[in-house]
């Protein structure tokens, strides 16, 4: 029996995931890839299985986590945003090198363009550099599909397999066909202590192993349903078509042109040399970086032509289009109507009432008595405040950045060195960060700002809610330097002579403004009139 | 092959996507192909957002609009419909709400906006939060929107997009289904009017 249901990108990633049998998921939210988790989170065949879907700390706990389920024998899904990776990638490495027991996919959403990102770093490079098998799907209906090819592969080469999505299949709706759910795996956990106990010498044999394993890997992706040379009559041009530039390319085709769809990793040579047998010129169409193109340029030699954005003949950054995908091939399509005269830019912004909004009015407050003061910024809708009205933070890096960086300028002669950085964040990367700071008795100011919530990427649960006096205290933070207040207009003069006073003081301090964010005060206001 | 692309648009909180909810839903009732990207995350926050919604009879490849594509521009804020130009095709209809959304200090001026607007070969707008005011519905400005754009999508009926909406707002009650449909009827037989013209 199959039913159609219109799913965003990530949320056939998730009924995929459900439908091959998974027992847990771990992630850590992050546009565009925290839609996968809650969907599973609202699924009733998820509660019904008791699939495990709470949010984690970060993406490296959720790789640890899903790696211990896969030793005992069940499928575990990671999700995260591009970034994420970077944070995991210790566990996601070593992963390849102990391998897995219970299928174990990584998904990692990339966010070309940088709509709502720091870089766009291509999370295929992270694939290749683990040397495990890599899934890119090009529409809503094989990301379903593909998902629960990724388990079996996982299985069959005992390796985590990489499944990358980007911004807009992510959140791009169509109708997918859904079949029956397969069961899950039973309790089963590994007993090959060799295998998992990575010393030098058991190290040494999984890494030979997986190096051995290339080959077969390689060829399964030769063979991949995933992968189709669709070959015209000879014509000058073939084109490498990966994962949803595929769609661009079907959509502006002209006739003749052969197209190699890639969809699974490694690069499938030998359909390269095929399709560059056939053609005089190649284009490679990706999202993200020249990923494949570096690889068919090597595959090749000198002497092929391959075009892409090495070459100038699309652009070198940003998000793929139909429009720029068009003009690669030699299409030109109509363009009636100019870019407006009466337009102006309409940036994002703090909500009004926001909490964050009452913490820069005080800090800009107080930094305007300290021409020198510089205030670190992190990663979450506070961000925000480095734009207009308030334009009061100086950087923005990664997450937990504030806190370190505030420190080591510190440590350089930085005063007044602030970080202002997010309840959800905090917990994730600013912790060990402080702990760092208290140990060397670091002259700055921290403003753990809490909304009580992930606010930016839709109000998750955020790891630390109601915790984070009691983990300052344990970190060694001194209770006199430590002030929780509450955000409002009215506490304005409060709050910024705690701030005075905090920036005079030659240690850490702490400072944690504490109000609900306006938008999830306002959803279980709406929740709770719908229940009566 | 019968298609339709449109560029759904406003300002962050303005309720698009539930516009494109309501055609996503008549859009699978009716057995038509539909592809819709979305924008989610730091966009939404009070910043201009949009989503691209195309539907046909034969299958869809590009989840994007081409420029120049659209034969429809929706949008819940008359700057903000502006902003989609390059995407509006040669005999594309542009409809939006009339009154500015101002939440910047440098936000056009509203008469050489709407100038421009109506220079447009075909551009039909109307003070939505306005009528959905006076006829009691606060909440449905965006539905009065969609009434407006319903004679120009072509492939959907009026009865198909009823339908959707009575389908999506059910779970909130009835009232706000009967609401819905009503503020759907005034922005139609707006546009029946201008259509009449």
């Amino acid at each position: 029996m199959s039913d159609k249901r219109l799913l965003l990108g990530d949320e056939a990633v998730a009924l995929g995931a459900l439908h091959a049998g998974l027992s847990g998921v771990y992630a850590y939210p992050g546009t565009p890839s925290t839609e996968i988790t809650e969907y599973i989170q609202q699924s009733p065949l998820a509660r019904e299985r008791g699939v495990r879907s709470r949010w984690c700390t970060n993406e490296k706990t959720a790789m640890e986590a899903a790696l211990g389920m896969s030793y005992a024998g069940k499928r575990a899904l990671v999700c995260m945003k591009h970034v994420g990776m970077n944070v995991c990638a210790d566990a996601f490495i070593n992963a390849a090198v102990t391998g897995v027991k219970g299928g174990l996919v990584v998904l990692a959403a990339d966010d070309p363009s940088m709509h709502s990102s720091q870089n766009e770093q291509d999370s295929r490079f992270y694939g290749k550099f683990a040397m495990v098998p890599i899934l890119e799907p090009s529409s809503q209906q094989e990301a379903f599909d593909m998902v629960a090819e990724a388990f079996c592969l996982s299985e069959r080469f005992r390796l985590p397999v990489l499944m990358r999505l980007v911004t807009r299949l992510a959140h791009s709706r169509a109708a997918v066909s859904v079949g029956e759910p397969a069961p899950q795996n039973a309790f089963a956990p590994d007993d090959e202590r060799t295998r998992w106990v990575l010393l030098p010498g058991n190290a040494k044999r999984q890494y030979a192993s997986l190096i051995a394993q290339q080959p077969a890997i390689a060829g399964c992706a030769e063979d991949s349903p995933f992968n189709r040379l669709e070959l015209s009559q000879a014509h000058s041009l073939g084109v490498v078509a990966a994962g949803i530039g595929y769609n661009y390319v079907r959509e502006m085709l002209p006739a003749g042109v052969s197209v190699l769809k890639v969809s699974q990793y490694p690069v499938p040579a030998r359909q390269v040399r095929e399709l560059a047998a056939q053609c005089g010129r190649l284009l490679v169409v990706e999202d993200g970086q020249p990923f494949v193109e570096e690889q068919v340029r090597g595959l090749l030699g000198p002497e092929a032509t391959v075009l892409g954005r090495l070459s100038g003949d699309l652009p070198r950054t940003g998000e793929l289009t139909p429009d720029c995908v068009a003009a690669a091939l030699g299409v030109s399509g109509a363009r009636p109507f100019a870019k407006a005269e009466h337009l102006a830019p309409r940036p994002p912004q703090l909500c009004q009432g926001c909490g964050h909004r009452d913490v820069y009015a005080a800090l800009n407050r107080v930094a305007a008595e300290f021409p020198g003061a510089r205030i670190f910024g992190d990663i979450g809708c506070y961000t925000l405040g480095a734009l207009p009205p308030f334009r009061a933070i100086d950087s923005c890096v990664d997450m937990g950045a504030s806190i370190t960086m505030a420190k080591g300028a510190a440590d350089a002669g930085q005063r007044p060195a602030i970080a202002v950085i997010g309840d959800s964040t905090f917990t994730h990367s600013g912790m060990t960060g402080l702990l760092d700071a208290v140990n060397d008795h670091a002259a700055i100011t921290v403003i753990i700002s809490d909304n009580l919530t992930t606010a930016m990427t839709g109000g998750q649960d955020s790891a630390g809610t109601h915790k984070f006096e009691a983990i300052c205290l344990a970190l060694g933070v001194e209770r006199e330097h430590l002030h929780v207040v509450e955000p409002l207009p009215k506490n304005l003069d409060e709050i910024t002579r705690i701030l005075r006073e905090e920036i005079a003081y030659e240690g850490v301090s702490v400072i944690i403004p504490q109000r609900e964010c306006m938008q999830t005060l306002a959803r279980k206001l709406r929740q709770k009139k719908q229940a009566k | 092959m019968n298609r339709i692309d449109i560029k759904l648009c406003g300002v962050g909180g303005q309720g698009i996507l539930s516009i494109a909810t309501v055609l996503g839903e008549a859009a699978t009732l009716s057995g038509l192909q539909l592809k819709q990207a979305e924008v989610h995350g730091m966009s939404q926050r009070g910043g201009d957002v949009q989503s691209d919604l195309r539907l046909s009879t034969e299958p869809i490849w590009s989840d994007l609009i081409p420029l120049g594509g659209a034969g429809l521009i929706v949008s819940m804020e008359p700057m903000e419909a502006l902003r989609y130009l390059p995407y509006l095709a040669p005999d594309g209809v542009v409809v939006t709400a009339s009154k500015p959304f101002v939440n910047i200090p440098d936000y056009p001026d509203e008469a050489a906006l709407l100038a421009e607007l109506d220079a447009l070969p075909h551009t039909v707008r109307l003070d939505i939060e306005e009528v959905a005011r006076e006829s009691g519905l606060p909440k449905s400005a965006n539905m009065v929107l969609l009434g407006m754009a319903a004679p120009y999508i072509g492939l959907l009926s009026e009865a198909q997009l009823r339908e959707a909406i009575a389908r999506v707002f059910a779970r909130k009650g009835d009232a706000v289904v009967q609401a819905n449909l009503q503020a759907f009827g005034l922005g139609l037989s707006h546009s029946m009017k201008t259509v009449s013209k």
